[in-house]
């Protein structure tokens, strides 16, 4: 119960802090949308269509749904780095709540702030002609919520080591890029060269980046767009469950790691 | 179970070859005002991070409200409030939402939380400003803000880690002001840290640390009976000369300063007239005061606690810088 309540009220003063600053939101969510219109308009007519008759900014839009999400929730860790440099991590580590409730809460503002963002990014299907139905939205935002919460916690993870802000920007970046990069969100993973997928398959991201599209687009795990794992095609489950072990194994890494520090 | 809220025995904190806490073993009462004086990087800090669960000691046993300050953590934090020497508020909300977050982890229950915090800003009179940004509150308000959260959940003892630091002389006292109403209204002990004398003299007891040890430990009054004797602070045209004097005819050892000479004598009123009529060197000024726990600090010592205050200067200019990177 006090572990609850720890829980709640370090997530509500990161969604409080957020909502403060809502502009944020609008840094946020532009440069997914920079790529998914300028490469989007700018390659669609270059590129065949893909099966289905899906063409380039269609493919893209579930991707740049994804790496928002990635992203954000991913950098969020920030947070704690900052809460450190400027003393208020003192006022949290010295209160009657477990570490662990702390390393919840932060986990869960930031896949809340995430699936904000992420959600704003799927206001914007018609527009590159992907059309969401009730049903479809549904499933997206469990699943996004999966996705925002298993980087969080690998992000809240890294942020509980390393002290200082320039440090934490600097590592997230050598992580994220390449993270966004190798998990589909640009371009089919099928056909690509065997050192690269073999980096996508490592990458969790791929896997939530993955359902998201096979979601968006109505597509089976089979096509093309899905990921054959060891000559297993990934299903639906497979893949969400896979970002749940990973998800679950961050989220206790980042409680372990936040208690066992002064 | 025992009569003390705060027990300390045999407290060692190494960092590496640094002994900042050495064998320290020490009690205090509840209701009590226990102020910890000396330098900095004595193991003040270092002492309070312990007796708050931030840091573990290396040997011996520390109980807060009857709890061990290792193996029960969280019944210790729900005792303890803490105002810290450096900043630890969110400057992004506002002083209302700290102090409901605070309310939030410390369990304060909701029936009485919004009640309470209006009680806590009103006495630190923020009560106008409790919507504005933190960011936008001055030193002494952050501080007050501090003090009245580290007061909401009515702990049974408040930590205050220099909790004047960098502060005008009157935001000092209004800050003493609540201190010493809520010991009377709460029962609430307090241990604090300082380095200002005038502030360690209205604590009951005082610990005298340096170098992480226990020096001295009593009451203002007893500690400076220590020393024993008057203080008279003396210049003159030729301090060497003078030292020299006051030596051959009394027999006491003066002490050199920036300002000129110090030296003790018994009955200080008395010995003065007779001493200007009789000294032939020329005097400049000469003054004559009762023994501070300064001089007592010296007399333990053999240095100033003054010599610190450098340093708690460039404690001031790392808060304030640190606020302003923000």
């Amino acid at each position: 119960m006090s572990n609850l309540r720890g829980v709640y009220t370090i997530w509500y003063r990161d969604i409080l802090r957020f909502w403060r600053d809502r502009i944020r939101l609008i840094g946020a969510i532009f440069l997914p949308l920079l790529f998914l219109f300028v490469f989007g308009s700018g390659l669609s007519s270059r590129m065949a269509m893909f099966g289905s008759g899906v063409n380039f900014a269609q493919f893209m839009f579930p991707g740049i749904i994804g790496m928002t999400v990635l992203m954000s929730s991913f950098m969020a860790g920030v947070s704690v780095v900052w809460d450190r440099e400027f003393g208020f991590l003192k006022e949290v580590l010295v209160a009657p709540i477990s570490r662990a409730s702390v390393a919840g809460g932060k986990t869960l503002g930031a896949a809340t702030i995430a699936l904000i963002q992420g959600a704003v990014i799927l206001l914007f299907a018609p527009l590159v002609g992907v059309s969401l139905s009730p049903g479809t939205v549904f499933m997206l935002l469990p699943l996004m919520f999966l996705l925002a919460a298993a980087m969080g916690s690998f992000g809240v993870l890294l942020a509980t080591r390393i002290r200082t802000i320039e440090a934490f920007q600097a590592v997230m970046q050598m992580l994220t890029f390449p993270m966004v990069f190798l998990s589909g969100v640009f371009f089919p993973l099928q056909g690509v060269p065997t050192w690269m997928s073999v980096l996508t398959k490592i990458n969790p991201a791929t896997y939530g980046i993955a359902t998201i599209r096979q979601i968006v687009l109505g597509v089976p795990p089979d096509s093309p767009f899905g990921i054959n794992l060891l000559g297993h095609t990934m299903s639906l489950w497979n893949n969400v469950a896979l970002l749940a072990v990973f998800g679950t194994t961050m989220t206790l890494l980042a409680m372990q790691s936040f208690g066992s520090q002064d | 179970m025992n009569d003390y809220i705060i027990k300390v025995e045999n407290l060692v904190k190494r960092f590496g070859q640094l002994v900042a806490v050495d064998n320290m073993s020490f009690s205090v009462a509840p209701g009590e005002i226990f102020g910890f004086l000396g330098p900095n990087g004595a193991g003040k800090t270092t002492t309070i991070n312990i007796l708050c669960t931030l840091s573990r000691p290396t040997s011996g046993h520390a109980t807060v409200n009857n709890f061990d300050v290792v193996r029960q953590q969280s019944q210790v934090r729900q005792s303890i409030g803490l105002v810290f020497q450096d900043p630890s508020l969110d400057d992004r909300l506002s002083g209302l939402q700290n102090l409901r977050f605070h309310a939030l982890v410390y369990h304060v229950p909701a029936s009485v939380r919004e009640q309470r915090i209006e009680q806590v800003l009103r006495m630190t009179e923020l009560w106008d400003k409790r919507h504005s940004t933190v960011r936008t509150y001055s030193g002494g308000m952050k501080r007050r803000l501090e003090l009245a959260r580290g007061l909401l959940h009515y702990p049974k003892v408040l930590f205050l880690d220099e909790p004047t630091l960098g502060l005008d002389p009157q935001t000092r006292n209004r800050i003493w002001e609540y201190i010493l109403e809520l010991r009377q209204r709460e029962g609430t002990t307090i241990f604090l840290t300082t380095h200002y004398m005038d502030e360690a003299e209205k604590a009951d007891r005082i610990a005298i640390i340096d170098h992480g040890k226990l020096v001295a430990m009593d009451t203002p009054e007893r500690l400076k009976k220590i020393v024993g004797k008057d203080i008279i602070c003396l210049k003159t045209d030729d301090d060497k000369r003078a030292a020299e004097e006051i030596r051959l005819r009394y027999q006491i050892e003066a002490r050199h300063n920036n300002n000129g000479l110090t030296f003790e004598v018994v009955n200080g009123e008395e010995f003065l007239p007779t001493f200007i009529k009789e000294f032939s060197t020329k005097i400049l000024s000469v003054s004559l005061r009762s023994p501070s726990l300064d001089d007592v600090f010296l007399k333990l010592t053999g240095r100033e606690i003054r010599d610190e205050t450098a340093d708690a200067f460039k404690a001031m200019f790392r808060r304030h810088g640190r606020g302003m990177r923000r």
